[in-house]
């Protein structure tokens, strides 16, 4: 990367450069010129260079190719007589994609490189990239490259961006427990996050109020758990769609089962899985968290974890293990006994650890990594060096960024969300303070700066669902893309604004009801089906 | 029952007899609202049910007109009526199954609808529109009586909201008793279409979902500072030049049929042309309206409110709302009159000028006031009446008889009702249902608890609030997202307007508001399928995106 004083005279260069304003999240590096090259609709074509190792027939590149053939363009048949003759040098009629490592049917990972080159000038046009996730975000870069004209042509400027995100884990978790969301709501949603350049969904499937992930294992989990068995259900089909649809578009698919608490779903199929509360000596009928007293429990969890390994490629899976309530295990006289003998005394976060523990054991062992919510941290689980820390509390027990410190001087890896929880919120643009958070911006080492992997934005459903998603989401969560994304020094307001608005009216046109940010229009505004 | 308003007539004998009746004897049933099934809203005056159930089919059920109803198939309200009630009560249902047999039990084969008085089918509902029906629901007919076809239309959705399908699926409705008739006369949508376009597609939706909540005015905020998409026949320039772009404009036909769409669900269309200030829009399409500001002695080149000291203005004005009082038939036009900023006309060596000649010192309201009086002169002499917002009363010494103030100010907005109705004035009270201020959580729960008479004052005063409106300005919404913002946080309003003041309690509030939620939903969809064939539950809620969960809870 050039030196950063050279790169802010680029980017403002750049901001001036007409079209190029267009572009979210802004890349790492660009150059523009006024120089525009026509695009011919009917001719134009996504070709593999002859020396790239991907080439037809691979599935997440050759379905790329279709879907922004037709994003740019739409699926409408152009009638245009073919013109004769060459190509002259002012018209593009190809985008040569170059891929440097074979390999297009696995799942994109933490580790899968993004990086890519673009450049379109006289000579070329093309696209260059280590891996076919790169050659993706590529994709979506040129697509918003490209523009038209009042009159209808296509053009785009002679342009050369290099580009690579900051952080490798840059993700949005929905809520499927608290409402359900419809299997299109999910796979609309994927197919945002990878114009934002978001590479992982976060899937908090299950919760309190329903469990609408139907386990092969265990059928009761959703026959009994969900809000309606016949509908409010994911099948194991369901799953695998999302996960193919998700890698297609170089998205990971990160699956939270969150324990102990946050469980009361899991109850009625799987009886004896939750702990009983007691009023006085006897049980009141209600439940608390998972019972951590009994082996039952973690025979239950580990053939049910064997599953959810099977089912989710990706390497890691969230466990969760947040807002654990003690007054229920406290009322009961079989988890008192059992403290007794542990020797726990009345600490009964020395019991959250011991449940944690055993259940990391039983993950650890199928092969798999995890992240697990701050408490977990913050209650001094003793857990593996690799595991990964989820922030979200803002200010208990000590304001996020310090939080994001303390766990990475114990020299985990960190993930920031609690600034970004978009179900909450309040009048006018709070997109500007979503955008204007610095996820290194707390004392630590250079060390402790790597390793904070990324973010998430975060939308819960207690107050939405498949009505409200869309524009709660869009473009909200586009800032929080931003900021994971591109160069620690894009923060200036104006031009962000002036894009993020652009980038709006684009989300429109392709069809997103994404919610405006101020005053003002879209050429193509969203029409109500 | 509380009377209230303008000093328009009564609601005749007969119904009212019915309607005081009803309130002795039933009032208890209803407000307590002690049928804990009870799925309507918002809640009617007095709900008798039975635990007697009748049972309805697709296939044999009709609507039709009483033998001795003034209104007949003639009446084309009443008509389009019938058929869109038919579909939210069996549309749904149809796609997914063929007719179903009907289980033993009593049919209730037919609604019979009466009309009593002259049924008004082809007018334009008023303020003073009787909205009040009676509903007995009894096999094999029942019979639903209303005074005018606007009470036809309420009685309607009572109706539909009567009938559920049990668990096997077949259309039920429990024998019931319902006479209702509205709290206050003006229930009222505040919509902007200045800030961001709205489609017509998507104010045809605002008025549907009004409909199902009762609502019966559409405040249409139609121009402001942004952009003025209202297509002026005399004044053409003024959308040309003053809208977003040529598609982002209202035609006279949109406005027809945005008129016509509203009436036939009994609402009004009031349409706010919002001066002197919030303008800017105007000043494109309309050379030497608005007032040049000026920086020292020369102009700066920006402008300010509406100019108040020339004739040209008035002149203009006057042709302008003599357009407008032809093309939207209500009887009241919103004049606007909030916010106007004086720094301009400070500024303005000419308005100085003015002042000084008019006597008027360094008082800038006394200039407001003198255009704001011009301005409700000229829509009186049009034979029209005017609603203003609160700055003209408040900003004026003495405000003439005659506008109807609506209060927006949320602060101490109780004293402004008090001060407003002590001077005589009519008052509709918008200041707490700013929907447009959104927050974490259920704030439904806050525009449900307010009242509308919680000011102090006299009886008398406190009948001169016609009623409230619930405001969504535009600044952040527009159709990507108005829908799940107005409902159901605007049915509170809609519930608080036209229930009894007793009705307040939220445990039941939220119950019922739910299920009406969820019906919402299903009737959305109803009106634009994306595609009959092979659609299915899970596919509607992702199509229609249309209202606002309010706490964890299944479709």
């Amino acid at each position: 990367m050039a030196g950063s004083t050279l790169w802010f005279s680029l980017l403002l260069a750049a901001a001036f450069a007409g079209r190029a304003t267009a572009l979210w999240p802004w890349p790492q590096y660009i150059q523009t010129s006024e120089r525009r090259y026509t695009i011919f609709p009917y001719s134009f074509q996504f070709q593999y260079h002859v020396s790239s190792a991907a080439q037809v027939g691979c599935s997440v590149l050759d379905e790329a190719f279709q879907r922004y053939r037709e994003l740019l363009f739409g699926s409408v048949s152009f009638h245009f007589p073919q013109p004769m003759g060459k190509w002259h040098t002012s018209e593009k009629n190809s985008l040569a994609i170059l891929v440097v490592t074979p390999g297009c049917d696995q799942f994109p990972s933490l580790e899968s490189v993004e990086n890519y080159t673009l450049t379109v000038n006289d000579e070329q046009c093309l696209l260059l990239s280590e891996t076919v996730w790169g050659a993706l975000r590529g994709l979506e870069t040129f697509s918003q490259l490209v523009w038209r004209s009042p009159e209808g042509t296509f053009y785009i400027n002679k342009t050369e961006i290099e580009d690579f995100p900051r952080f490798p884990h840059r993700g949005l978790l929905l809520d499927t427990s608290r409402h359900y969301l419809p299997l299109a709501s999910i796979l609309d949603t994927l197919d945002v996050m990878a114009y934002n350049k978001f590479n992982v969904f976060h899937w908090h499937l299950v919760d309190d109020s329903s469990f609408p992930y139907e386990s092969f294992t265990f059928p009761d989990l959703t026959k009994k758990g969900s809000y309606n068995p016949a509908t409010h259900i994911y099948t194991a089909q369901d799953v695998k769609e999302v996960i193919e649809y998700a890698r297609l578009r170089g998205i990971r698919v990160l699956a939270e089962f969150d324990t102990p608490g946050h469980t009361l779903s899991w109850g009625p199929g799987v009886p004896g899985l939750l702990t009983p509360c007691y009023s006085g000596s006897h049980p009141s009928g209600t439940f608390g968290p998972v019972n951590p007293a009994l082996n039952n429990t973690y025979e239950f969890m580990s053939t049910f974890f064997l599953e959810i390994s099977s089912v989710f490629p990706d390497f890691y899976l969230h466990l969760g293990g947040d807002e654990v309530d003690f007054t229920c295990w406290k009322s009961n006289p079989d988890i008192q006994a059992f403290m007794k003998k542990k020797g726990f005394g009345e600490d009964f976060k020395k019991l959250e650890s011991f449940y944690i523990q055993k259940l990391l054991d039983i993950v650890s062992a199928y092969g798999k990594g995890y992240v697990v919510w701050q408490e977990v941290f913050d209650n001094k689980v003793k857990v593996q060096p690799d595991t990964v820390i989820q922030v979200w509390r803002e200010e208990m027990p000590v304001r996020y960024m310090k939080e994001m410190e303390l766990v990475t001087r114990a020299g985990f890896r960190a993930l920031l969300s609690a600034p970004w929880y978009l179900n909450h919120i309040t009048y006018g643009p709070d997109w500007k303070k979503i955008y204007m958070v610095e996820p290194l911006a707390f004392e630590g080492s250079p060390e402790q700066n790597a390793l904070v992997i990324g973010g998430e934005a975060c939308m819960w459903g207690e107050y939405v669902d498949s009505t409200n998603l869309v524009p709660r989401l869009w473009p909200r969560a586009g800032a929080v893309a931003e900021r994971l994304w591109s160069n620690k020094m894009v923060t200036n307001l104006d031009f962000a604004y002036k894009r993020l608005a652009h980038f709006r009216c684009e989300l429109l046109r392709r069809g997103v009801q994404a919610q405006p940010l101020s005053v003002g229009y879209c050429d193509m505004e969203f029409e109500q089906t | 029952m509380e009377h209230r308003g303008l000093g328009w007539p009564r609601l005749p004998r007969l119904l009212e007899l019915l309607a005081a009746l009803a309130v002795q004897a039933l009032r208890a049933s209803a407000i307590a609202a002690a049928s804990p099934d009870l799925r309507l809203w918002p809640m009617p005056l007095s709900v008798q049910t039975t635990p007697r159930v009748l049972h309805l089919s697709p296939d044999n059920f009709v609507f039709s007109h009483s033998p001795t109803s003034k209104a007949g198939p003639s009446c084309s309200l009443l008509q389009e009526a019938f058929r869109r009630y038919y579909d939210y009560i069996f549309g749904f249902y149809k796609w997914h199954h063929g007719s179903a047999d009907l289980r033993v039990g009593v049919e209730l084969k037919q609604l019979q609808v009466s009309v009593v008085l002259d049924p008004e089918c082809d007018t334009f509902p008023k303020i003073s529109s009787d909205e009040s029906y009676t509903l007995l629901v009894r096999g094999p007919v029942a019979s639903l009586t209303a005074n005018r076809v606007w009470g036809v239309l309420r009685g309607l959705e009572t109706f539909s909201q009567l009938i559920y399908q049990d668990f096997y699926g077949t259309f039920t409705v429990n024998e019931s008793n319902i006479v209702d008739s509205p709290r206050f006369p003006h229930r009222g949508i505040l919509i902007d279409t200045s800030r961001h376009f709205l489609s017509v597609k998507s104010i045809f939706k605002t008025l549907d979902a009004m409909a199902f909540n009762k609502f019966n005015v559409l405040h249409w905020h139609i121009v402001d500072d942004p952009s003025f998409p209202y297509q002026s026949v005399t004044f053409p320039g003024l959308s040309k030049k003053g809208s977003y772009s040529s598609s982002h404009v209202y035609t006279p036909n949109d406005v027809r049929m945005v008129i016509e769409y509203a009436r036939l669900r009994g609402i009004r269309i009031v349409p706010e042309f919002d001066s002197p200030g919030h303008t800017q829009s105007w000043g494109e399409g309309q050379k030497d309206l608005l007032t040049p500001c000026y920086n020292g002695k020369e102009p700066s080149g920006a402008f300010g409110p509406i100019n108040p000291i020339w004739n040209t203005t008035y002149s203009f004005l006057s042709k302008f709302f003599k357009e407008i009082s032809t093309v939207f038939p209500d009887e009241f036009i919103h004049l606007g009159g909030d916010e106007v900023d004086f720094d301009c006309w400070a500024s303005n060596p000419e308005i100085q000028d003015f002042m000084r000649d008019k006597g008027f010192g360094r008082d800038f309201k006394k200039l407001e006031s003198f255009y704001m009086q011009a301005v409700l002169d000229m829509i009186s002499a049009i034979n029209k009446n005017s609603i203003v917002w609160q700055e003209v009363f408040d900003d004026a010494s003495k405000l003439m008889p005659g506008p109807v103030i609506q209060v927006w100010k949320v602060e101490d907005y109780t004293q402004e009702q008090s001060k407003v109705t002590e001077a005589g004035f009519p008052v509709i009270l918008s200041a707490p249902w700013y929907l447009d201020w959104i927050s974490y959580g259920q704030d439904w729960k806050h525009y449900y608890a307010v009242d509308p008479l919680s000011f102090e004052g006299s009886q008398e005063q406190k009948k001169l609030v016609i009623g409230g409106e619930a405001c969504l300005w535009g600044e952040y919404v527009d159709a990507t997202n108005l829908s799940p913002r107005l409902w159901p946080r605007a049915s509170a309003v809609g519930e608080r307007l036209w229930s009894h003041k007793d009705v307040r309690g939220l445990e039941d509030a939220y119950r019922r508001l739910t299920i009406h939620r969820c019906r919402m939903l299903r009737h959305s969809c109803l009106l634009f399928p994306l595609s009959v064939d092979g659609i299915t539950t899970l596919q509607f809620t992702k199509t229609c995106i249309f209202d606002f969960p309010f706490s964890t809870s299944k479709l």
